[in-house]
C-alpha cells in the first residue's frame, strides 16, 4: 500500500506544480504549448512499451493491445514534437 | 536494473518539467521543446531495457508509429493544425485506453505479481479511470477534428432531452465501472469501453464549431490525466508525472483561454453556445466596395491595422496580406496586424500563419494595444474575423457574446470587412459592425481581393 500513497502523493505534488508552471503565456504561444504538452502526453508510450512484453501467461490479446497502443502513442509523441518545433520555428526566423 | 530506469525516469521528468517552462516564453520556446523531446526519448529508450519486453515487436511498433508521425508533420498545412493537434491528441488518449484494456487481457484479476506492493482494487479502480479518461479524449478529439475540418457540421448538434440521456448513460458507467472494481471481468470491461467513447462523442457533438479550441485544450488536458491513470495502472513514476503535468497545465491554459472570451469552462461545454440565437436585429445595410475604390482609400492612408481571423487560413491570405503590408509600408503608411487572442480556431493560430509568411514580429499587436490607439486608425481591413469585431459584444446585453473582448475596429475611421458572403460568423451570430456607417463590405476570397488591390498599386 505505501507504494500507492507515495504515487499518489507525486501525483499531487506534480499537479500543484503544472498549475504553477503556465501562468503568463503571451497568446501567440498557445497553439504551440497545447501542441507541445500533447506530445508530453505521449509519454503513455512507455506505459505501452511496457505492456508488449515476451508471452508468458497466454495472454496474447495483451502483447496486441500494447503494440496497437504502442503505435498511437508513437505517432502522438514523434508528431506532436515535430509539429511543435515547426510552429515554432516559424517565429524564430526574422 | 530497475533502478536505473527510474533514476532515469526522474531525469525525464525534470526535463519535461523544464521544456514546458521554457515553451510558455517567446525566446526559449524552440529550446524547450527541444529538452522536452530529449526527456521523451531518454524515457522511451530506458524503458527498453526493463526486463521481459519483446524487443522485435517494440522497435517495430515505434518505427510504423514514428513513420507515420513524421509524415503527418511534415506534410501537414499551417492551416490544418488545429485539426492535426486534436488528432494527435485523440491517438494519446487512445493509446492510454489500450494500455489500460492489456493490462486487464494480461492479468485479469489484478493479482499482485509477488515482491510487487500494491492493491487489486486500485488497480481495476485505476484501469476504469484510464478507460473513461482516454475513451472521452480519443472520440471527443475526433469529434473535434471532424468539425474543425468541415466535415461535420461546426453547428451544435443538440437533440431532445439531451442532457438527460448523456447524465443516463454516465450514471450507467459509474455503475457499471463500480460492479467491475467490485469483481473484474471481460463483459463488463466491455461495456465500460463503450460507454466511455460513447460519452466522448455526446459530450462534444452540443459544442459549436467556434468553441473547439477550448475543447481540444481542455481535451489535452484529459489526455495527460488519462497517461497518468495509465500510470497509476502499472504503477510507473514517469507516466504519472508528465500526464499529470500535462493535465494541470492543460486546464490552466483552458481556462487563459475562456477568459479571452470572457466565459467560464462550465459555460463552454454546457452551454450549448453554437446553437446561438438571440442578440437585436440590426437596421441599416451592408455597404459593399469594390477593391478598385479600397484603392483609392488605401492609397492615401495613413496608418492600417489588418485584423485576421478564420476566413485568412481558408483563403491562405496570409502570404498576399505580407506583401500587401509591404506596398502599403512603401506607400508610407503604417502597418499593423491586431491579433485577438481567439481569432482563427486555436489561440495564436493566426500568429503562426503570419508568422509562416514572414511578417515581421514587431508587426503583430495584441488586442489591448491596438484598442489603445485605435481612433488613430485610418483603415481597419478584417479579414475573414467576424465574432472577435462584433461590436454587440459590447453593446447588447441580449447578445451570447456580451462581454467578449473584442478588437474595437469599428471605432477606426472606416472599416474594410473582406468576406465571401453576407452570412454570418462562425458563432451563428448578425455581425452589427457590418451594418455602421464606417464600414464597407468587400466580398470574395480574401486572397482574390487582396490581390486585386496589391495589383492597383502597382499599377
Amino acid at each position: 500500500m505505501e507504494i500507492l500513497i507515495l504515487l499518489l502523493f507525486v501525483f499531487v505534488m506534480a499537479a500543484f506544480l503544472g498549475f504553477e508552471l503556465i501562468q503568463k503565456v503571451p497568446s501567440q504561444l498557445h497553439t504551440p504549448l497545447m501542441s507541445g504538452s500533447n506530445a508530453i502526453s505521449g509519454i503513455t508510450v512507455v506505459g505501452a512499451i511496457l505492456a508488449v512484453t515476451k508471452l508468458q501467461d497466454g495472454s496474447e490479446l495483451g502483447k496486441w493491445l500494447g503494440l496497437a497502443a504502442l503505435i498511437l502513442a508513437t505517432i502522438n509523441v514523434v508528431g506532436g514534437y515535430m509539429v511543435t518545433n515547426r510552429m515554432l520555428s516559424m517565429f524564430k526566423k526574422k | 536494473m530497475d533502478t536505473i530506469i527510474n533514476i532515469a525516469y526522474i531525469v525525464a521528468s525534470v526535463l519535461f518539467i523544464v521544456g514546458m517552462k521554457q515553451l510558455g516564453s517567446a525566446e526559449t520556446a524552440v529550446r524547450g521543446n527541444l529538452i522536452s523531446s530529449l526527456g521523451m526519448l531518454l524515457a522511451v529508450v530506458v524503458t527498453l531495457f526493463a526486463a521481459d519486453l519483446d524487443l522485435g515487436f517494440i522497435f517495430g511498433g515505434l518505427l510504423i508509429g514514428g513513420v507515420i508521425g513524421f509524415i503527418w508533420a511534415k506534410k501537414v498545412q499551417m492551416t490544418g493544425m488545429p485539426e492535426l493537434v486534436a488528432f494527435f491528441n485523440g491517438f494519446g488518449g487512445l493509446s492510454s485506453l489500450l494500455v489500460g484494456w492489456a493490462e486487464f487481457a494480461k492479468n485479469p484479476t489484478f493479482t499482485l505479481t509477488e515482491g510487487v506492493e500494491g492493491s487489486p482494487t486500485f488497480t481495476a479502480f485505476a484501469v476504469v479511470f484510464a478507460i473513461l479518461i482516454g475513451g472521452i479524449t480519443f472520440t471527443g478529439s475526433m469529434i473535434a477534428y471532424l468539425k474543425l475540418s468541415g466535415k461535420m457540421s461546426g453547428s451544435a448538434i443538440v437533440f431532445p432531452r439531451q442532457k438527460i440521456v448523456n447524465g443516463l448513460v454516465f450514471i450507467g458507467l459509474i455503475i457499471v465501472g463500480a460492479l467491475f472494481i467490485a469483481t473484474p471481468s471481460a463483459p463488463l470491461l466491455g461495456v465500460i469501453i463503450v460507454l466511455s467513447l460513447l460519452i466522448g462523442v455526446l459530450g462534444v457533438i452540443p459544442i459549436g464549431g467556434g468553441d473547439m479550441p477550448v475543447v481540444i485544450s481542455f481535451l489535452n488536458s484529459f489526455s495527460g490525466i488519462a497517461a497518468s491513470a495509465a500510470g497509476f495502472v502499472i504503477l510507473n513514476n514517469v507516466l504519472i508525472v508528465a500526464g499529470c503535468l500535462v493535465g494541470a497545465s492543460g486546464l490552466i491554459l483552458t481556462i487563459i483561454m475562456c477568459k479571452a472570451m470572457n466565459r467560464t469552462l462550465g459555460n463552454v461545454l454546457f452551454g450549448g453556445f453554437g446553437a446561438a440565437s438571440g442578440g437585436k436585429e440590426v437596421e441599416g445595410e451592408m455597404k459593399a466596395l469594390t477593391p478598385e475604390d479600397a484603392y483609392y482609400v488605401l492609397e492615401a492612408a495613413q496608418s492600417v491595422v489588418f485584423v485576421p481571423g478564420y476566413g485568412m487560413a481558408v483563403a491562405q491570405a496570409q502570404h498576399v496580406v505580407k506583401e500587401f503590408g509591404e506596398i502599403l509600408e512603401e506607400n508610407g503608411c503604417e502597418v499593423r496586424h491586431a491579433i485577438h487572442p481567439v481569432a482563427g480556431r486555436m489561440p495564436g493560430h493566426m500568429n503562426v500563419l503570419l508568422a509562416e509568411a514572414d511578417v515581421p514580429y514587431e508587426q503583430l499587436c495584441e488586442m489591448d494595444d491596438v484598442n489603445d490607439m485605435i481612433e488613430m486608425v485610418d483603415v481597419a481591413i478584417v479579414i475573414g474575423a467576424n465574432d472577435v469585431v462584433n461590436p454587440a459584444a459590447l453593446e447588447d446585453e441580449d447578445s451570447p457574446i456580451y462581454g467578449m473582448p473584442i478588437i474595437n475596429v469599428h471605432k477606426a475611421r472606416s472599416v474594410f470587412v473582406l468576406k465571401r458572403g453576407a452570412g454570418k460568423g462562425f458563432s451563428g451570430l448578425l455581425n452589427t459592425l457590418f451594418f455602421r456607417e464606417n464600414c464597407r463590405m468587400i466580398y470574395g476570397d480574401a486572397k482574390e481581393t487582396i490581390t486585386k488591390i496589391v495589383a492597383q498599386f502597382k499599377g
